[in-house]
């Protein structure tokens, strides 16, 4: 899952052996070995792409059933935008709420694992992925039963009046956000175990024997040398994150519905390919957008 | 040092320890929730809460047959799928790592853009596709989607197997003349397996969890999540909990048998270096 971390840029390859270089029945070798991967990738992702983008240019005005006429249709994206404004801002908001919590649950759990656990490491790491081997829709309704208005939880919350007698979590943004969170934890937690794991002991020791305090020696030694898998951990969490629509559908109500139930119902329902279309371009376009300020501030270079 | 201080200190060195043990509680709590709920007859059809203990559900997986077609068909396309991805995905990663070739870096953007683009808009991006050029939606369709998704987590996967390779190992074998084949089936063959393997499982359980690509491209075929998903509608028969807990059981049993299958192996390499070992005779 550390995929992001380990995409490389070309550069900094180890060279291939001399030998398959220089003789010549080699030189057709790797675009053979290539050749079926990449086909398939081009057919059926790079293609379906300009197909998506041709869809989002449709004439409006025309269905499944009669035909689509491509006409360039570019208001069909202001329109989209402007009829499902707020589903839009909502998916932004609540998985950039989700990433929050789940940074103030999973660094300390990453460093736990990568510095603290000793010969335990392996097991506990198996002990993060574990969960996600039952099926995530089989998990989020368990959810349902946690959050449930007759569950231990809203009963306990009930009691301390954290939640008033009539209070519920379930079919709220709170439970849309605590399933977020929940499922995509571990894509976070991987890449950030990865980047503590290499962190050497002896350079906190260093920064204590030298009068700093453990908060500073965080800020300035522990914080930037994890960046890398930071970054590679915060994207893997916020991409799928903000495209989810099974939290919204299966905890909340059509008034937490995110981009991603509305592109669903559009594509599925509706059959309205057009919005659908242009919908599903203006998420990639606003999720690219947000990852590439992101990695601009953050401004490590090893990730992409 | 008093017995205050030395509690503060040790709670200094484990606090995080112990907010980590914390959170992977918060992780396994809907596990366990899944588990208890497979043992469970609920008082009604839309019910999500505890009502019964039983054993039924375990003694009848398939009262609802609908059900269990959708477990057999995910497993089907799950199967077929890894196959493919597989060996897609490993012919690639020989080529990346192993040889220099003009348009590296173009092969490279292509593997990496299907990790970062949403599900969704993959999802919809082949529907479109599907659509427009006439193809009827079903289980092939799915395959070909899944196939799509995989090829770049085995890739990646093989490729950092591959590349962690001592290639001294084979320089050897070819300085003991043994021919390409004999090398590339003897020694770098059995020495990448590990990430294949590591690879196939991680396609399978891509594949066999998939819910946001499939139900755009499925047609009428159901597949597992499909089926939950369809169910939630209308009511979440209980023995989908059971499939839910044995998956779990399952694949944890496996990651951790090849953890002490990879225990052992590195004692046994231990003692053959030190030469107390019983060294394999060279065949």
């Amino acid at each position: 899952m550390t995929a992001l971390a380990h995409v490389p840029t070309g550069s900094g390859q180890p060279a291939a052996p001399e030998r398959a270089v220089r003789s010549g029945r080699y030189r057709f070798l790797p675009y053979l070995l290539l050749l079926p991967g990449a086909a398939w990738l081009f057919l059926f992702f790079a293609v379906p792409l300009f197909q998506l983008a041709a869809a989002s240019l449709y004439d409006p005005s025309g269905s499944l059933s009669t035909g689509y006429a491509l006409t360039w249709a570019f208001g069909n994206y202001p329109d989209a935008l402007a009829a499902y404004w707020p589903q839009f801002t909502r998916s932004f908001r609540y998985a950039g709420i989700a990433l929050v919590l789940a940074l103030l649950m999973g660094y300390p759990l990453a460093y736990a694992i990568a510095q603290k656990a000793g010969r335990w490491k392996n097991l506990l790491l198996v002990c993060v992925i574990a969960p996600m081997f039952t099926s995530f829709l089989v998990r989020t309704l368990a959810w349902k039963t946690i959050l449930s208005d007759n569950g231990w939880l809203v009963g306990l919350l009930r009691d301390v009046h954290l939640l008033a007698s009539d209070g519920r979590l379930l079919a709220t943004p709170v439970a849309v956000v605590l399933g977020l969170t929940y499922n995509f934890l571990p894509f976070l937690v991987l890449p950030l175990y990865a980047s503590l794991e290499r962190l050497d002991h002896r350079l906190l020791e260093a920064a204590s024997d030298l009068y700093a305090s453990p908060v500073r020696a965080f800020r300035r030694v522990t914080l930037p040398l994890s960046m890398p898998g930071l970054v590679a951990g915060t994207l893997l969490f916020f991409i799928p994150a903000s495209g989810d629509y099974i939290n919204a559908e299966l905890l909340g109500t059509p008034n937490e519905y995110m981009i991603g139930n509305v592109i669903d119902s559009a594509f599925l329902v509706r059959l309205d390919y057009p919005q659908g279309a242009a919908l599903s371009f203006l998420l990639m376009a606003a999720i690219l957008a947000v990852v590439f300020v992101y990695l601009r501030r953050a401004g490590t270079e090893e990730v992409l | 040092m008093t017995v205050a201080h030395r509690i503060g200190r040790w709670l200094a060195d484990h606090w995080v320890l112990g907010v980590g043990l914390l959170v992977l509680g918060y992780l396994f709590l809907p596990i366990a929730v899944v588990a208890g709920l497979s043992f469970n007859r609920p008082s009604s059809r839309l019910s999500y809460d505890f009502h019964e203990f039983t054993l039924d559900n375990w003694r009848n997986p398939c009262a609802t047959s609908d059900m269990c077609d959708a477990v057999v068909r995910s497993v089907q396309i799950g199967f077929i799928a890894t196959v493919v991805a597989t060996v897609l995905g490993t012919l690639m990663a020989f080529a990346l790592v192993r040889h220099r070739f003009r348009g590296r870096s173009g092969i490279n953007v292509l593997i990496f853009l299907p990790m970062a683009t949403p599900e969704l808009v993959m999802g919809t991006s082949l529907l479109a596709l599907f659509v427009s050029a006439g193809v009827p939606q079903g289980f092939w369709t799915i395959v070909i989607a899944h196939v799509m998704f995989c090829v770049s987590f085995v890739v990646v996967t093989v490729k950092a197997r591959l590349a962690g390779m001592d290639s001294r190992l084979e320089e050897a074998a070819m300085d003991l003349y043994a021919s390409e084949w004999q090398t590339f089936r003897r020694i770098t063959l059995p020495l990448v397996m590990p990430g294949i393997v590591a690879a196939a499982l991680l396609a399978f359980s891509l594949s066999f969890d998939d819910f946001i690509i499939t139900n755009f491209n499925a047609g009428t075929t159901v597949t597992f999540p499909m089926y939950v998903w369809g169910a939630a509608q209308r009511g979440i028969p209980p023995q989908v909990n059971v499939i839910g807990t044995a998956m779990f059981v399952i694949a944890l049993l496996l990651v951790l048998a090849s953890m002490l299958r990879g225990r052992r192996g590195r004692r046994a390499a231990l003692r053959v270096a030190a030469g107390t070992g019983p060294a394999r005779r060279p065949s």
